[in-house]
């Protein structure tokens, strides 16, 4: 499902403009890191995808609906979205209702709810903690039982919202997985995210904003490889790139292996490999 | 400066120990990172510095633990008020709700302390400037973002001027500047003022350029205690929960491909990493 955006303006007061002329557009499948510091509008654009909020000016179209047309129950049928604080979202008893909640919503059978269920949290490592208390989590399950609520509505576009903030290691490897299914489930996936290094880990194009205005779009690599427009933004390049340029490498690494294949290429000598 | 002996700690109603025999010193002026999985007994580690664990949480608590030469485990955290400053991971935890603005919110422990008037403008200045907040002073907390009351939660603490400062995951919200900003504040006051810091955080980029000391937890024990060179290189399937710089995987990678000669030291920051690959 496309979403379209087209001279985009939102203000939360008079003086406080969150988006300013935003155009942009997304196919289908897509995996967008929207990026930017505290401020930068992020959350502001990804509340008008839902429909949470509504452009004062432009329009955001998420398929052939038009927000201003929808309401939000209507959007949460196509948008999922995971909030950036796990306790604006979570409302019941258990893990398992919570999650359980969405679908039956959607008028789902409670064998498609259960089978939904159980697919989102084995997804999110939490199939054990079904029948715990939301509060009685740690704060990082929390968020990961939120994901997995929106998760459970498979809609077409998700958007997740500063999915790694607390996350240790091993939370960190149950959202690579979580957007490795999404990508083979050709869900279109947008992140917002000040974690760079995840991002680059994990998704393809870039939208980078400051001040409520889209400085770039484009493959992230190339994105995040214009340091003039990255200081302006106030957003730093993964360890990688930071390291590739310090070395006066060629090439843009996203990641570690792209990182090893740029200096491998560079440092062996011509027919040197064995 | 901090000296725990085989420290023993469970929660009321818990089963498991949260803290397992951990022995520890540090002395002033240390820059200490505590690392690990969640729920491997980071907070409960900081809070017990505090004096917060066992005295307002309950629960067993064994061992000998002294903090600027009080017993915390005893007499809680009113023995060194003052003198250790907590800041806590979720900042509406710290911040009041009781003050208009964020100046009124910093003056609060400093109004309970008797501090003059001139001299509390001067420090809630300070505070205000090495938490990155000049400008916001006459805000509301509550009309700041989540990263700015992060580093009000900071300014608060800090304005205390604690010898010892014990920081829960401070940066959890802050993008990647806001972040550069907060250990650079840390980095001073020790520098500076010869304040300890103790801090409990995941992002181990930053923990392996600013601290001298890394101690590693893992079910509530003490796993490592070495400088982060030596602590953070561990490889992922001994560790799983605590993980690694990009540095360090790149490292290792370009090791096991022949690319590195396998004796030189793995790096951990990116100054280390530029003359690994040099």
């Amino acid at each position: 499902m496309r979403i379209h955006l087209e001279s985009v303006g939102f203000a939360y007061a008079p003086d406080v403009v969150a988006l300013d002329g935003v155009d942009l557009t997304i196919e289908p499948g897509e995996r967008i890191a929207i990026l930017g510091e505290n401020g930068a509008g992020k959350t502001t654009l990804a509340k008008h995808l839902n429909g949470l909020l509504k452009p004062d000016s432009g329009v955001v179209e998420i398929g052939d609906w038009s927000t201003l047309e929808h309401s939000p129950a209507e959007l949460a049928a196509r948008v999922g979205y995971a909030f950036q604080n796990p306790d604006d979202q979570l409302f019941e008893r258990t893990v398992r209702a919570e999650v359980a909640f969405g679908p039956k919503n959607l008028g789902l059978s409670a064998g498609e709810v259960d089978r939904r269920v159980r697919a989102v949290l084995g997804l999110v490592g939490l199939a054990a903690r079904a029948d715990t208390h939301p509060y009685d989590l740690q704060p990082t399950d929390r968020k990961l039982v939120a994901l997995a609520a929106t998760l459970a509505l498979e809609t077409p576009i998700v958007v997740i919202d500063e999915p790694t903030t607390g996350q240790d290691a091993a939370g960190l490897r149950v959202l690579a997985a979580v957007l490795d299914r999404l990508e083979a489930d050709g869900r279109t996936i947008i992140v917002i995210s000040h974690d760079i290094d995840f991002c680059s880990e994990h998704l393809e194009r870039g939208v980078l904003m400051a001040d409520g205005q889209v400085l770039a779009d484009g493959p992230l690599a190339q994105v995040l490889s214009q340091t003039d427009l990255l200081a302006r933004a106030a957003v730093e390049q993964p360890q990688m790139m930071r390291l590739a340029a310090a070395l006066g490498l060629e090439g843009w690494p996203l990641t570690v292996e792209n990182f090893i294949a740029d200096y491998e290429r560079q440092h062996r000598p011509q027919g040197g490999r064995p | 400066m901090i000296e725990l002996e085989n420290v023993n700690y469970r929660y009321p109603a818990s089963q498991q120990p949260a803290l397992a025999d951990i022995t520890l010193q540090i002395k002033a002026g240390e820059f200490v990172a505590v690392v690990g999985a969640n729920g491997a007994g980071k907070s409960t580690l900081l809070y017990a510095l505090a004096g917060f664990v066992p005295h307002f949480y309950g629960g067993d608590f064994d061992g000998r633990l002294r903090v600027l030469g009080h017993d915390v485990a005893a007499d809680g955290p009113a023995s060194v008020v003052g003198q250790v400053g907590l800041v806590f991971q979720d900042p509406f935890n710290q911040i009041s709700g009781a003050r208009f603005t964020v100046r009124e919110e910093i003056a609060f422990g400093l109004e309970n302390l008797n501090v003059a008037r001139a001299q509390m403008d001067e420090r809630i200045d300070r505070a205000l400037a090495l938490a990155g907040l000049e400008g916001l002073g006459d805000r509301s907390p509550f009309a700041l973002s989540g990263g700015q009351q992060q580093r009000l939660a900071l300014a608060s603490i800090v304005v205390m001027e604690p010898e010892l400062l014990v920081l829960d995951e401070p940066t959890s919200q802050l993008d990647p500047v806001g972040t550069r900003q907060v250990f650079e504040a840390l980095d001073r006051l020790t520098g500076e003022r010869g304040t300890t810091i103790v801090i409990a955080e995941h992002k181990l980029e930053w923990v392996a350029a600013f601290a001298d000391r890394v101690v590693v937890l893992d079910d509530g024990r003490i796993v490592e205690d070495a400088p982060p060179d030596q602590a953070l290189v561990a490889d992922e399937t001994t560790r799983p929960g605590l993980g690694q710089t990009r540095y360090t995987r790149a490292g290792r990678l370009a090791r096991q491909r022949g690319l590195i000669p396998a004796d030189r030291p793995l790096p951990v920051t990116l100054s280390q990493a530029i003359e690994y690959f040099s």
